[in-house]
């Protein structure tokens, strides 16, 4: 089973507070990370190949700093990483991106499955992944929990949706976007991190996935950015202190009658 | 005139709540073009009354196409009825809401149309002059709000975060044009639906929840958190978990709230042992109240909560229970 996992570098959040003040951002250094949701996508495609053989390609279009994402797939387990890099793919959008990602897995070829995280936490679209199964014309199942049974032709799986779990079966070569309640993600070892060390890592330009250049970057995204804006922090906070029996009965009640106030507590009442 | 879009969304021939939620930015962006206002609704089969209900909450048109393989979601199958439906009609915008079956079918249409999304935006305006759609989404964690369009691509696309839309007027005089879709036969749909299982503990999703009682770290174990249990319950409301506690075992991941987990605008949020990571604040900020219970009056959260008490939350919460138990039978 070839699995190719597509993932993406994004800014570590821990590295991220907010001014309290002004309600932005305040990134202390300029940290990137792997994105936290693809490591349930790795994990997912490292278990299905340690059950079932085969091997896990990994792939990231960004600049010369996420080759370090990659890198870390290697000392996970990944077999093969391509970085996908050039000046024409930046500005891309998620119709752009995804695009770029299609045509870098076909020209990867021969895969069974293409396993993505759940999205970025970024961006927080969670397009790409859908994207790239329209592109590919992919059976697509989305928000996958659990993977029940893996065979060459089908995979049963169960996606987390609002009802609760649906239940799928989906002919193989398909895209699965997973969740974190698919499996614990495991750490580089040693040994992989000295295997990656000595690994290449290659590099992909627009030429050498044939991308259509109206389909890249800012000019392929339908798109546009118009206005970024920092909300002001609207909230004001009213605090009660709660120091003793006393005190902790008056805020208590403090805060029942707001609530009822504001007709929040009407579910109780009436259910 | 090209029509405006909005997709219905059924549940056992049912529409849900946020079906009508997009109607009413449907009906602003319609009436500010002056074009009509449609629905698509992809259905098993809908009950007596439920088209009436998309007429009385704004929608001119209604497209539906039922068949039993629409019981449940599947990209292929929407796609199938959609694509052609959207070729032949040309709609300008397309609406859907932000669930797990909206923000799989738009970008899956969005890359076959070959036109621009924007994902779980929260506000939508018209631009003056241009007409284009302008859709406002939070980014970065919901530190930045960013307006996008998408200028030479028809039609525009977003989806919609469930409960940021207040429900329209509805009115029962108000009737609209049916229009029945034929599916088209579709024997290759690669995914096959097999079942739904529902969530073990009888919970209903947090996303659809009015109210949710969160808890954190701060309850230091996991016998604790029946704390959390016992107030969602007293509240009528469902129970959430920070990431800590989600990491812990105390609770289970569709608990879980924030960048990782859920982002949810309940009317009601209230984060106890919770200290506010800035992933747990991006998943509540478009809460419309927000309680804190916490020991630390220099929390993160603090920022973005209307009240809080600051305290021992072992004392706090029982008093709290006990208190809205008396209320309660006073009634």
């Amino acid at each position: 089973m070839h699995i190719i996992v597509p993932i993406k570098q994004v800014p570590q959040s821990s590295d991220v507070k907010m001014d309290p003040v002004t309600g932005t951002m305040i990134r202390s250094g300029r940290s990137s990370t792997l994105n936290p949701l693809d490591l349930y996508a790795l994990e997912a495609a490292f278990r299905l190949t340690e059950a079932h053989g085969g091997s896990v390609t990994v792939v990231t279009m960004g600049p010369d700093s996420a080759a370090n994402i990659l890198k870390e797939a290697l000392s996970m387990g990944a077999e093969r990483a391509i970085h996908l890099t050039d000046r024409p793919f930046g500005g891309s959008d998620t119709y752009a991106t995804s695009y770029v990602l299609s045509r870098a897995i076909e020209k990867i070829g021969s895969y069974d499955l293409v396993i993505t995280g759940e999205r970025a936490t970024d961006g927080d679209t969670a397009q790409v992944g859908p994207g790239i199964a329209a592109w590919l014309d992919l059976g697509l199942v989305t928000y996958v929990s659990s993977i029940e049974e893996a065979t060459s032709t089908h995979l049963v799986a169960e996606r987390l949706v609002e009802e609760g779990y649906q239940r799928v079966q989906v002919a193989l070569p398909a895209l699965l976007t997973v969740v974190k309640e698919i499996a614990i993600p495991r750490l580089p070892t040693l040994k992989g991190k000295k295997r990656a060390m000595a690994s290449t890592i290659e590099r992909w330009d627009a030429e050498a996935i044939e991308a259509d250049r109206s389909r890249i970057g800012l000019k392929g995204s339908p798109t546009r950015v118009v206005k970024i804006e920092t909300p002001k922090v609207a909230r004001s906070c009213t605090i009660y202190h709660a120091d003793g029996d006393e005190a902790t009965l008056a805020a208590v009640d403090h805060l029942i009658d707001l609530l009822e106030e504001q007709q929040l507590l009407k579910e109780v009442h009436h259910g | 005139m090209a029509e405006v879009w909005t997709i219905a969304e059924t549940h056992n021939g049912l529409l849900k709540e946020v079906s009508f939620e997009l109607l009413a930015r449907g009906r602003a962006l319609a009436d500010e073009l002056e074009v009509p206002l449609a629905s698509v609704v992809l259905a098993s089969h809908t009950r007596e009354g439920e088209l009436e209900r998309l007429a009385a909450y704004g929608a001119d048109i209604i497209y539906v196409a039922e068949d039993e393989r629409f019981a449940s979601f599947t990209v292929h199958s929407h796609a199938a009825v959609l694509l052609p439906l959207v070729r032949d009609h040309g709609p300008q915008i397309i609406l859907a809401a932000a669930t797990t079956t909206g923000r799989t079918l738009l970008p899956y249409l969005a890359v076959k149309l070959g036109c621009g999304l924007t994902a779980d935006c929260t506000s939508l305006a018209i631009e003056e002059g241009t007409g284009n759609l302008l859709q406002i989404r939070p980014a970065i964690g919901g530190n930045i709000m960013a307006t996008i369009k998408s200028p030479d691509h028809r039609p525009q696309m977003a989806t919609i975060r469930p409960r940021s839309t207040p429900l329209g007027t509805m009115d029962t005089t108000r009737r609209a044009t049916i229009i029945r879709v034929d599916p088209p036969s579709l024997s290759t749909d690669p995914v096959e639906v097999l079942g739904v299982r529902p969530f073990r503990d009888q919970q209903t999703s947090i996303e659809d929840a009015r109210t949710v009682v969160s808890g954190g770290k701060g309850l230091k174990k996991r016998e604790n958190f029946t704390l959390i249990e016992q107030l969602a319950t007293a509240l009528g409301g469902e129970v959430g978990a920070s990431r800590d506690a989600v990491d812990r075992g105390w609770a289970t991941y569709p608990h879980q709230v924030g960048l990782s987990g859920k982002t949810i605008s309940p009317e009601l949020y209230i984060a106890i042992g919770i200290s506010g990571a800035i992933q747990h604040l991006a998943g509540i900020k478009t809460a419309k109240r927000i309680v804190v219970i916490n020991n630390d009056d220099e929390a993160n959260i603090l920022d973005i909560a209307d009240v809080a008490i600051i305290g021992d939350l072992f004392a706090i919460i029982p008093v709290l229970l006990r208190r809205l138990n008396e209320r309660r039978k006073t009634q």
